[in-house]
């Protein structure tokens, strides 16, 4: 793919694999958000649920090459049946992160997931996308019941010790941004969250949110001359890889893009990433917007001011 | 029977009390080996009187992030974080700590070395603020897995490294006496509801082996603290002084880390 100029679109070799993502459940989702970048859904099969077999074997591998620490994706990664397994053993050998819309959460399970993070040394976090405060704001983006049922999933996550860092796609005016904040703040204390930790991300206009707002324009592409002077160490293809049931790829929001593919093995994913893809753009000012201290609101991402007085 | 100790400390963030509390400690421990991590500014109040103490003691010095940002005259302190509440209070910690850094002291900030190397208890040693790729990388106990020590251990060549930046001390020994040491902060207390900072103690002992001790450091808080509000610091940053538990800078801790802490 060249850009609209015609030029190769830049490559990005991988530093080092610091962070290596599980795309555990596919595409295959208990809900169907009308902003999902690769459209997951009860009946999505483009891709489907990892094994434990091939978990263990990327986590085999990734400890050869020094990787930090894991993350776990789908579609809903508590969907796959061997889920606490994958998690015990990626717990064994670093920390781990779980993206989980938090629906699927029982006392029973939530307590087993507390006893694997308090069998590691290593931290386990889970990510809870929520997309409003309210059920009015939240619902017509994940659907109808989910903010209720997400809220009583982050309150038995609560009531377990966890400090789930909920994750809300900005679907509202960024002047709204300290009023829907303090919105958020209100709910999450009192459905006993102690530390509240919030991030945002902006939209990544593929898959679903292509057609529930608008999708990529055909000038939207990155550039050499936009990568000279730009630390490329804000871009999570610059450290990090996703595996899924059928390889390796660039980054969790290209996985569902020719673009993204990179082959069969790990050992193929170490090739530099190409960043020929609209999306590229969207994380290239905002930085690994994927990882967990990434979002809006990464300064370095923007441009410096000046200098204090 | 120990052969040989080294003290190394880090984050001074301008804590002159306890960087002289700190120098009285290891001249008692009869240490003269120091090595000092950087992030001599920051946080606390009249940061040119961290700089006469240092030189005086022969402290050898590891340039941190905030100290490469100020002695380029660079806009923010890059201290790597990624919340806007963290963000507001380092930009107005920046600012004051700029404005009351003297051109001299910048220069020297501006010279100091990225990173130290040596021999110690027949180990080679790398001293560094943040990790050995990066000066503002995050290395915390609980997102570290021994697989990526394992990768700094081969790409540095080096046995044992010792590193700072996120003011929480820890220690991990993996096979073939190999150490990581994260030194903990002298600058601020480790989030742990004591008003003690901390600070690491290297020491060669016979048959090669290599002790590290996390010690606690006691000071005189309160007059820190007082300085503080003399100079209008921030109330967060002197209610951290006084009660030993972090009010900023909370929103990159992982979730153990997070969890340890009142906020």
């Amino acid at each position: 793919m060249k850009d609209a100029t015609n030029r190769p679109p830049p490559l990005l070799p991988l530093a080092a694999l610091d962070a290596l993502w599980f795309q555990v459940a596919g595409t295959l989702c208990n809900l169907r958000c009308r902003h999902c970048f690769i459209s997951c859904a009860p009946d999505n099969h483009t891709f489907g649920f990892m094994t434990l077999t091939q978990v263990r074997q990327h986590l085999a591998e990734s400890v050869a090459l020094g990787v930090r620490e894991y993350y776990f994706t789908g579609g809903e990664p508590f969907l796959n049946p061997d889920i606490f397994e994958m998690l015990a053993a990626a717990l064994a050998l670093g920390p781990a992160t779980v993206l989980t819309n938090a629906t699927r959460f029982t006392p029973a399970n939530v307590a087993r997931l507390a006893a694997l993070r308090d069998a590691s040394s290593y931290s386990l976090e889970l990510r809870v996308s929520l997309d409003g405060f309210t059920a009015e704001t939240n619902d017509p983006i994940r659907g109808p019941g989910t903010f209720d049922q997400a809220m009583r999933g982050v309150e038995l996550l609560a009531g377990a010790g966890f400090l789930p860092i909920i994750t809300a796609m900005r679907s509202w005016d960024p002047q709204q941004d300290e009023a829907v904040l303090a919105g958020f703040r209100e709910q999450l204390t009192a459905a006993g969250c102690s530390r509240v930790r919030l991030k945002l991300l902006p939209a990544l206009r593929l898959g679903a949110e292509a057609k529930r707002d608008h999708g990529y324009g055909e000038d939207e592409f990155l550039t050499e001359e936009m990568l000279m002077g730009y630390d490329p160490r804000q871009l999570l293809c610059h450290n990090s890889r996703i595996v899924s049931d059928r390889g390796v790829h660039v980054c969790p929001i290209l996985i569902d893009q020719p673009a993204g593919w990179l082959g069969a093995t790990l050992a193929e994913g170490l090739q530099p990433a190409r960043l020929s893809h609209p999306a590229c753009t969207t994380c290239y000012a905002y930085g690994a917007i994927c990882s967990n201290a990434g979002g809006l609101g990464l300064e370095t991402a923007r441009p410096p001011g000046n200098l204090p007085s | 029977m120990i052969q040989e100790r080294m003290a190394v400390f880090g984050g001074v963030y301008s804590n002159h009390v306890a960087l002289a509390a700190l120098l009285a400690d290891v001249r008692q421990r009869g240490m003269s080996q120091l090595y000092c991590l950087g992030d001599l500014g920051a946080f606390g109040p009249h940061p040119n009187r961290v700089f006469p103490l240092l030189r005086a003691a022969q402290v050898a010095v590891v340039q941190g992030n905030y100290d490469h940002s100020l002695g380029h005259g660079l806009p923010d302190c890059r201290c790597g974080y990624t919340d806007a509440r963290d963000n507001y209070f380092a930009r107005l910690s920046y600012a004051y700590t700029f404005h009351n850094t003297s051109a001299e002291n910048k220069r020297w900030l501006k010279d100091l070395p990225p990173e130290r190397r040596l021999t110690f208890a027949g180990r080679q040693v790398l001293l560094c603020h943040g990790s050995p790729r990066q000066t503002n990388e995050f290395l915390w106990e609980s997102t570290t897995s021994n697989a990526f020590l394992e990768r700094l251990f081969r790409d540095s060549g080096v046995d044992v490294i010792v590193a700072t930046h996120t003011g929480l001390p820890w220690h991990r020994e993996l096979p073939g006496g190999r150490h990581f040491i994260n030194c903990g902060a002298i600058g601020r207390p480790a989030n742990d509801g004591r008003t003690a900072v901390w600070y690491a103690v290297l020491s060669a002992v016979a048959g090669g082996r290599l002790e590290v001790e996390i010690v606690p450091l006691e000071y005189d808080y309160r007059q820190l603290a007082a300085e503080m509000r003399a100079e209008q610091l921030p109330e967060e940053f002197v209610t951290t002084i006084e009660t030993g538990w972090w009010t900023t800078c909370l929103e990159i801790l992982p979730a153990r880390e997070r969890a340890r802490g009142k906020y």
